[in-house]
């Protein structure tokens, strides 16, 4: 059996596709009757969405400018 | 790459000559073509929304591996001089995405170890792997279940959670202020979207321990926004 503990140290090793079938045989059945476990997997993949969603800064515009500038240089 | 069948039977192949670049391109990355031709024809929209699109997230890639925010603004405008000498010759054969990437990358690595900032990732995940439980043992019973459970995240999606401008920062510092290697690796992986073995590649790690920083780095996060989101 897996416990709670030891779901939440093999997580990305699932979330990776890096586990034998038997292990995530292990992993879906515990899934399927633990709600906390349910709730840990749900949390992870919101963080997961979330950091593949963070805005980058945006460029200044005195350095996208500068850089037009080189462009048309480049053009030349 | 042709094939044909050599005197032996075996299957050998032969270099052809080297196709059109574009044509190339076309085949692989149809969309970076048609952006690459206009670049090429000197369209100055087209380099602006190339630069708009990718500044912020050049940035966010280099200071992966130099130091100081000055230095690695510097990695940048540097990069995109490179993208520029380098556009005519540019095949198509890797995308644009990833082309530009790897130009920023080498420079990167190459100021960060002559600022003597020298960071070898794979040093990082020493021999004391297991010492960092992804959550605090003390929220388990002793057979392992929960005794301090994580909440319901009902109303939670990661569209909602970038909304407040304070949840943003909230993540940003805690990539932040992550030990190198995990920083480096949740930031190609999960933040720029790169495949693990893109990251082992750029970070020259192993695949295992590639997972073992990517796997500590998310859980410090879902760790810090679990406990912001309590705290509303
Ligand atoms: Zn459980």
């Amino acid at each position: 059996m897996l416990t709670c503990r030891q779901l939440t140290e093999v997580i990305t090793d699932y979330l990776e596709g890096r586990m034998s079938i038997m292990d995530r045989l292990r992993f879906r059945a515990h899934i399927g009757m633990c709600r906390h476990c349910r709730a840990y997997l749900a949390q992870m993949k919101h963080t997961i969405g979330a950091l593949g969603r963070l805005p980058p800064e945006t460029i200044p515009p005195d350095v996208r400018d500068q850089l037009l500038a080189r462009f048309r240089d480049w053009n030349r | 790459m042709y094939y044909r069948t050599g005197p032996d039977g075996r299957v050998v192949n032969v270099q052809l000559p080297a196709p059109d670049a574009a044509d190339t391109m076309r085949a692989t990355h149809p969309e970076d073509a048609a952006l690459v031709a206009r670049l090429l024809t000197g369209d100055e929209a087209a380099f602006r929304s190339l630069v708009e699109q990718y500044h912020g997230r050049l940035l966010r890639l280099a200071q992966v591996f130099v130091g100081d925010r000055a230095a690695a603004e510097e990695v940048v405008q540097d990069t995109w001089l490179a993208v520029l000498t380098g556009l005519r010759a540019f095949e198509g054969r890797s995308g644009l995405k990833t082309w530009i990437f790897s130009i920023l990358t080498n420079r990167a690595k190459t100021r960060g170890q002559r600022d003597k900032r020298v960071v070898t990732f794979s040093a990082l995940l020493g021999p004391h792997a297991r010492e960092e439980p992804p959550v605090p043992p003390s929220r388990f019973t002793a057979s392992g279940r929960w005794s301090e459970p994580p909440e319901q995240w009902d109303d939670v999606t990661p569209e909602r959670l970038l909304l407040q401008r304070e949840t943003r920062a909230l993540i940003d510092r805690t990539i932040a202020g992550l030990p190198d290697g995990q920083r480096a690796v949740v930031t190609l992986r999960d933040v720029e979207g790169l495949d693990a073995a893109e990251v082992c590649n750029i970070l020259e790690i192993s695949e295992t321990n590639q997972r073992v920083l990517l796997h500590r780095a998310r859980a410090r996060i879902r760790s810090a926004l679990e406990q912001h989101l309590r705290r509303r």
